[in-house]
């Protein structure tokens, strides 16, 4: 159970530096030049950090106990194969819930 | 100069961001869901939604606060994966740089993945737009985008406890992250960057406080970065 008053500061600390994040550059930085190596690290965080994080999620799920599930890899193969091929988020989606339902109605 | 007027603008950006609604409200109804699921009542979901405006940063926060990690691991991951936000932030600052302090401050706050991404593309092709005509382009991209985002966390919030266990929401966030990640893999750099941050952690999962994530985002950024240095000193970037 999450306490309370951490959400809270939770949220409130989380909108601030969200906030930071977005405005350092338009608001405070203006027409100035950014030195080229900070915006090429800046251009990979996206992807750097995401499949870190749901890197564990896919091969140790909490719904089995932290087991690695068949049909859980499945549903992920699926998902990221239609992504890389259609480029269509939707799609991925669609297709990965799918083969998720499929696995887990043919492997119990 | 052509005869485009304020309306015509606003309109261009409304339809240019209305897609990613598809996107935006099924990722919205899911927080919303999981915040339920996590004993957040749909005030604190809301609130979570207006403050954060961002769907990955907003879950990353909340699976976290689940496993009980320390408010600092809470923060940095979250805000870590945010940091392309100060990206977007640094792209627009040429185009709309010189707009009022309090105008940027309001466009700063409203700076998600679709209205970064349809107007930097329209700054591109539009060369000649005047500051005015650049600004009512970028809330035209927010209108259909952001409204969305707050009333379908609150939907989702409320759907949140009626959710069977059959449905195996638990891999709704995986599933959805995977989709936002396999068409942003463009170029060899983009991949070696998730490649690397995928086996660091999974290497580093032992870590306690999900510790293992940052370090996996340290080495993703520091591969994909010079790889892309390399790719350039080679002469075959972008590829």
């Amino acid at each position: 159970m999450i306490d309370t008053g951490w959400l809270w500061f939770v949220i409130v600390a989380l909108g601030a530096g969200s906030f930071a994040l977005r405005f350092v550059f338009i608001g405070l930085i203006g027409d100035r030049d950014l030195p080229p190596w900070i915006l090429r690290h800046l251009r990979y965080t996206a992807v750097a950090v995401l499949p870190g994080l749901v890197a564990p999620m896919v091969a140790f799920p909490a719904a089995t106990n932290g087991d690695p599930d068949p049909a859980r890899l499945i549903a992920a193969a699926v998902t990221i194969s239609v992504g890389l091929i259609w480029k269509n988020a939707i799609g991925a989606i669609v297709s990965g819930a799918g083969a998720l339902y499929l696995m887990l109605y043919l492997l119990g | 100069m052509t005869t485009e007027t304020t309306k015509s603008i606003f309109l261009k950006g409304v339809k240019d961001a209305a897609p990613f609604f598809l996107v935006v409200g099924p990722f919205a109804l899911l927080f919303g869901v999981v915040a339920a699921q996590a004993g957040l009542d749909v005030i604190e979901a809301l609130a979570f939604s207006v403050a954060v405006i961002a769907g990955a940063a907003q879950l990353t926060a909340l699976q976290l606060m689940v496993d009980q990690a320390p408010t600092l691991i809470v923060l940095a991951s979250a805000l870590a994966v945010n940091l392309r936000m100060a990206m977007y932030s640094a792209s627009l600052t040429p185009y709309l740089g010189k707009a009022p302090l309090l105008h940027r401050a309001l466009a700063a706050y409203f700076i998600v993945d679709q209205s970064y991404a349809c107007s930097v593309l329209a700054y591109e092709l539009n060369p000649h737009w005047s500051l005015r005509q650049r600004l009512v382009y970028f809330w035209g991209t927010v209108a259909p985008i952001c409204p969305f985002w707050f009333v379908f966390t609150v939907v989702g919030a409320q759907l949140g406890g009626s959710i069977p266990d059959w449905l195996a929401l638990d891999f709704a966030v995986p599933i959805t992250f995977l989709a936002i990640i396999a068409p942003m893999l463009r170029t060899r750099a983009h991949v070696a960057a998730a490649l690397v941050s995928i086996v660091v952690a999974l290497a580093f999962a032992w870590l306690p406080y999900n510790l293992g994530l940052l370090v996996a985002g340290m080495c993703g950024m520091i591969t994909g970065a010079e790889m892309e240095r390399r790719l350039v000193q080679r002469g075959v970037w972008p590829g």
